[in-house]
């Protein structure tokens, strides 16, 4: 598959509005690029998720669009669940909080890894399992070929996370959504993790939207940020211009309370 | 725990109120596993101390033990003095309801049919048949933070940093010596997990009580605890109050971890993983403890 120039536009979101039941989201741009990273920030609530949702189309059924999301110049918003599946998995992939979401319990690793390929890329057994272990060299799951015959629970938290950063690139995706992939996971686990994404965004021209409330990992990874609250993206800005200058009040609230700064709630005694 | 500090704390001047000797805890298997190899602690009134390690080292395993929850192969546990006994299918004898825990998950710790109030007032009750002072449940609300015309709500009316909070606000009505929490913030909201962090710690400190804090996130470990014990593979290998032990790691773990977390200067630099070779250093022998 030919692949975008590094830096050029792959998902374009214009003016995305998300209601369920009242406005959640307004007015949301953003654009995700080839080989870069895109990091969201925000607390809970601030519409963070709902706009990766949005890509995706797994917003609740209750809930009503506005706006574009654009994948290389095909409109998300408005296509039927058939031609959603269609992208889904194959152009644009997920990675979550949870790895155990993302793998099914009771299907062994290399039997949900070649299923998946088999059906997106219409490949045979052979070459599947071929594939399958090729993924699993890549994201650095030891000794991949006896990997493929174990079931998700037989593996720690951090390689189900790369089993499941595995999957999302089976299909050579276009773009990759990662929900909070390391907020589960010991720091020294972290940075491993945080080291693949980096390297797999670069390699593959992968257009990343990582949605993390950790400043810690967003200035390790994301090349720019955007900052959410209550719906709306209230500051936008390279990595580096954030974290030294950042411009909106919520944006200072949030990196204020990072560690190291004073505790007001409870002065530590040193 | 207590440090020669020139400025001693109240920790240091009095009898400590957690005394841990020797605690050990096995899970029989195949394969047999010893989580907690021989862990002796102590914790001051008005002190907090922070248990950090990696998932499986057995920091879970030693709250439990503590609580009595856990099943001790052998070790002792004593809560000012008193031996704490394993917990048995019978109600706690009422002289140890004085000690207190905050587990990781609000929705499953709080009960989704009883009233806010009543499951703070089940705390204060306790204390009152101890003769301890506690205060109403809209007192305790109000104290961690939440409305204090809420104790007609139920758990499911509320967000899982303000249910955290409402098993916060059980545990110390119940005007504990000892609050043992384990990752009582992980389930939490990122600023939600340094507020709840921040006010665990003030209202322990407040009453005069023991913190133990189990958390695998450094970073709300160093602003909230006064000093900081360091688990791997069953055994504290490094202990030490906070901003030494993060200043001046001894123990080759500890410096792991630490250099693990990523710094949130806008510099674009991931922390180096653990390489084998450095894993192969985590096995030394426990350094010192400093004073």
């Amino acid at each position: 598959m030919s692949r975008p120039a590094g830096g050029s536009p792959v998902l374009t979101i214009r003016d995305l509005g998300i209601t369920i039941g009242r406005p959640l989201v307004h007015g949301v741009d953003l654009e995700l690029r080839a080989g870069r990273i895109q990091g969201l920030a925000g607390e809970s609530g601030s519409g963070k998720t709902l706009t990766s949702m949005a890509v995706l189309g797994l917003l609740p059924r209750t809930a009503t669009t506005t706006g574009s999301i654009s994948l290389a110049g095909t409109e998300l918003l408005g296509l039927t669940e058939r031609q959603l599946r269609d992208v889904r998995g194959r152009r644009i992939a997920m990675v979550f909080q949870d790895p155990s979401a993302s793998l099914h319990p009771q299907i062994t690793v290399g039997q949900q890894l070649t299923d998946h390929v088999r059906r997106h890329l219409r490949l045979g057994r052979a070459q599947a399992r071929a594939r399958a272990v090729e993924l699993l060299e890549r994201v650095q799951v030891p000794a991949p070929a006896s990997a493929l015959g174990r079931y998700p629970h037989q593996f720690s938290g951090g390689q189900r996370q790369r089993i499941a950063i595995a999957m999302a690139l089976a299909c050579d995706p276009e773009v990759l959504l990662a929900d909070e992939p390391t907020t589960a996971l010991d720091v020294t686990v972290q940075a491993g993790i945080l080291h693949l994404l980096r390297e797999v965004a670069t390699e593959r021209g992968l257009a990343v939207l990582l949605v993390t409330h950790d400043l810690g990992v967003m200035s390790a990874v994301a090349d720019d940020v955007a900052v959410m609250q209550q719906g709306r993206v209230v500051e936008r800005a390279s990595r580096a211009e954030l974290f030294a200058a950042p411009q909106h009040p919520y944006t200072r609230q949030l990196l204020a309370a990072l560690p190291g700064s004073s505790l007001e709630e409870a002065p530590r005694g040193l | 725990m207590a440090s020669d500090d020139p400025a001693p704390t109240a920790a240091a001047e009095t009898a400590p109120v957690l005394v841990v000797d020797g605690l050990v805890v096995r899970y029989p298997g195949p394969p047999p596993v010893v989580a907690v190899d021989g862990v002796s602690l102590r914790i001051g009134a008005g002190e907090v101390v922070a248990l950090v390690g990696e998932s499986g080292c057995g920091k879970s395993s030693l709250a439990r033990a503590v609580m009595g929850v856990e099943r001790r192969a052998s070790g002792t546990v004593e809560v000012d003095g008193a031996p704490v006994a394993p917990l048995g299918l019978r109600r706690r004898p009422l002289a140890q309801t004085g000690v207190q825990m905050v587990f990781q998950d609000p929705s499953t710790s709080l009960n989704p049919r009883r009233s806010l109030g009543a499951q703070i007032d089940d705390g204060a009750a306790v204390a009152r048949a101890r003769g301890s002072a506690t205060a109403e449940p809209a007192v305790w609300l109000e104290r961690v933070g939440l409305d204090p015309a809420w104790t007609s709500r139920h758990p499911h009316q509320l967000s899982g940093g303000q249910k955290q909070r409402v098993a916060i606000a059980r545990a110390l009505a119940a005007a504990p010596r000892l609050l043992v929490a384990d990752e009582p913030i992980s389930a939490l909201d990122a600023s939600t997990q340094t507020a709840v962090a921040a006010l665990m710690r003030s209202l322990t400190t407040a009453v005069g009580a023991a913190l133990l804090f189990i958390s695998h996130d450094l970073s709300v470990v160093r602003r909230i605890a006064d000093s900081t014990l360091v688990m791997h593979a069953g055994r504290i290998v490094e202990s030490g109050p906070t901003e030494l032990l993060w200043d001046d790691p001894q123990h080759p773990y500890t410096r792991s971890l630490l250099g693990a977390v990523p710094v949130p200067d806008g510099a674009g630099r991931i922390p180096a993983a653990p390489t084998e070779a450095e894993r192969a250093t985590w096995g030394d022998p426990a350094v010192p403890e400093r004073a």
